[in-house]
């Protein structure tokens, strides 16, 4: 970005509120720290949460760069098929992942998503994996305070360097003295500031256009025109804005992308590991399945608005990049105060993101990497200290890439590029080894790395100009469709050469092996009906089916 | 067999597990104070800016006064939360102890 065109005017009062905000969430951070006294403490919040802070903070890890400024410049782009990541997306993989995943999670203590692998496989997988996600967390961390950096810049001038470093220093000071809770008591406190800020903006700019109908019209007229306005309608075929068919859309997108984001990224299944009993838990991210069913009103509408009023969105450089949807009409509407409140929210859902970044990165380092291969058998304190240095290292190697992230145009597909090269092989590996229980170790080992090579050749042929692609969206589909088609098929030529594993061993690991307790723990209110993980998830996927009848 | 219904034993997760005895977590304070108190902060600023608006501002947000209304939401939700941590208090959480019977 050059010049100071998006330099939004704020003024003392705007400050005020955002500095209310830095202080609340440094307060936070001090006074969680007096509820750590062990590693699980640290690492995982004691395991003492109920399930709305968990539920919210499990939506609130994911409103980071990724979410605001991406989905409003895919609103802006690709109009209404943007639902398309939330609807088909994220809920019925969060739904999933509550009812048939979260009972083995739990249930089996494990204290991350590697952990599983030792647990299911053996070391070798887990190290891959537990190596694997700790680079891509420090990555996605790097692109996180960059946008947040890039935003500060923007709309209130303040240096690249600035920003950067006000950006990770605050970030570092709420988890490396707060922990998880730290974390997570701030996620939750951020999805109110972000939806307090995003509001404001999506009711003006309705008011602006028109309401829904005008908006609706207005969207015909532009270049993304009548097929802006359909979810469904062109999919038949690729020529639609998103270039992609409903079969793509449904098992690259819906099955293979979401559910390996969703299910197996530890930056979201930690939240639901600090939840207090199984039936929290499992709760956790069905819980969050509801406001995401809700968020595109705050991101795609904004996108749809300010490709309606903002003469020009959709610039290759300069202001006028579908990225700046939402700083522009921030400032072209939001008077001072909601201003600062929208400035607040947005810098809030930055550092949502990355502390989901640097909080699983910690914990994994710590536990899967440390504990199990470096310094074993070491006192409990050793390991909470260790935590506590992991998390400084993740924010200076975070404010390293966040110069990697500078090359990329779209930041969105930057993060679905590294998303499907680890997670879409993990997910196969995970879901075949979940319900497969002849499975082998070996098989999973070679499950995961040859489905992890494979997509990052894949990635890397594409970018090289040796293989074709219509974007790079089109690109990660495709990667993660191969990732996971090959990971089953290694699977299925391995096992039947290798041993399997004792059928103790994978008690509670392993669905049909018994070990997993749905009700042992659970507290006097969590009978009742409206409490079932079940019927909360089965009503959340239905309401998503719902919701695309208007926007067919 | 003895450990049915038990998930598999592993020495490093049983390590961390024996430590919950010490575990500080319960006394974790409750979020909702905070929520509760930064939005009535923000309601009471947002409002009194609403009600001080100029014609321009007013004028750059579609003739809606937004501060006025955005201000009046953010103060009623703060409360609301406060309400409800008065109304139903988090219960003295024992998560850590097996409870055999609850």
């Amino acid at each position: 970005m050059d010049g100071d065109g998006l330099r939004l005017n704020m003024n003392g009062l705007d400050y005020l509120i955002l500095a209310l905000y830095f202080v609340t969430v440094l307060g936070v951070g001090f006074a969680a720290r007096r509820a750590i006294r062990t590693s699980v403490d640290f690492f995982l919040s004691g395991r003492s949460l109920p399930a709305w802070v968990t539920g919210l903070a499990f939506v609130s890890a994911n409103l980071g760069a990724l979410e605001i400024i991406g989905m409003a410049a895919n609103g802006a782009q690709y109009g209404v098929m943007t639902v398309h990541y939330y609807w088909i997306g994220a809920v019925p993989a969060m739904v999933f992942l509550g009812i048939v995943m979260m009972p083995f999670y739990y249930g089996s203590k494990v204290r991350s998503v590697p952990e599983y692998l030792r647990l299911r496989f053996n070391r070798p997988t887990h190290l891959l994996n537990a190596i694997s996600f700790a680079v891509a967390q420090v990555l996605i961390a790097g692109v996180n305070l960059y946008a947040l950096a890039l935003v500060m810049q923007a709309l209130l001038g303040w240096p690249l360097w600035t920003a950067i470093v006000v950006g990770a220093a605050i970030v570092l000071a709420y988890i490396t003295i707060g922990g998880l809770s730290g974390a997570i008591y701030n996620e939750v406190l951020q999805f109110f500031v972000i939806l307090a800020g995003l509001i404001p903006v999506t009711v003006i700019g309705l008011v602006k256009v028109g309401g829904w109908n005008g908006l609706m019209d207005a969207v015909g007229d532009t270049k993304l025109g009548e097929a802006g306005l359909h979810a469904w309608q062109d999919t038949g075929s690729t020529a639609n804005p998103l270039g992609a068919h409903w079969i793509g859309i449904v098992f690259g997108l819906g099955f293979v992308l979401s559910f390996g984001y969703w299910t197996t990224n530890f930056a979201e299944v930690q939240r639901a590991l600090s939840a207090k009993n199984m039936s929290a838990a499992r709760r956790t991210p069905i819980i969050a399945a509801y406001p995401k069913l809700l968020i595109p009103l705050v991101t795609v509408i904004p996108g749809l608005v300010a490709l309606v009023t903002v003469k020009g969105l959709g610039a290759e450089s300069g202001d006028l990049q579908y990225n700046n949807a939402i700083p522009l009409l921030m400032r072209d509407l939001l008077p001072n105060g909601v201003l600062g409140v929208a400035v607040t929210g947005l810098l809030a859902s930055f550092m949502a993101g990355m502390a989901a970044n640097v909080s699983g990165f910690n914990t994994v380092f710590t536990y899967d990497i440390w504990q199990a291969y470096i310094r074993r058998d070491r006192s409990d304190e050793y390991y909470l200290r260790v935590g506590r240095w992991a998390t400084v290292a993740a924010v200076v190697i975070g404010i390293g890439t966040a110069f990697i992230a500078a090359g990329f145009s779209n930041i969105m597909n930057y993060i679905q590029a590294l998303f499907s090269v680890f997670n879409a092989p993990l997910f196969a590996t995970f879901i075949i080894g979940m319900f497969w229980k002849r499975m082998s170790a070996l098989a999973g080992f070679w499950s995961l790395l040859l489905g992890t090579l494979v997509s990052l050749s894949l990635y890397l042929l594409y970018k090289g100009g040796v293989v074709h692609f219509n974007s790079d969206l089109e690109e990660s589909f495709w990667g993660a469709g191969l990732a996971f088609v090959t990971a089953v098929v290694v699977a299925a030529i391995v096992t039947p050469l290798t041993a399997p594993k004792r059928d103790e061993e994978l008690r509670g690991l392993v669905y049909g092996m018994g070990g997993v307790d749905l009700k042992g723990d659970v507290l006097a209110g969590d009978a009742a009906w409206y409490r079932s993980p079940v019927l909360l998830g089965l009503i959340a996927v239905a309401l998503a089916a719902v919701f695309y009848i208007p926007v067919f | 067999m003895s450990n049915e219904g038990q998930p598999a034993q592993d020495p490093l997760i049983d390590e961390t597990q024996a430590e919950q005895r010490r575990s500080a977590a319960a006394r974790l304070f409750d979020i909702r104070r905070v929520i509760g108190g930064l939005f009535v902060a923000y309601g009471v600023i947002v409002t009194l800016i609403g009600i001080f608006d100029s014609r321009a501002e007013i004028d750059k947000a579609e003739g809606v006064r937004i501060n006025l209304w955005a201000g009046l939401a953010m103060l009623v939700f703060g409360l609301l939360m406060l309400l409800w941590q008065w109304w139903r208090p988090a219960e003295a959480p024992a998560p850590n102890e097996q409870q055999p019977d609850a």
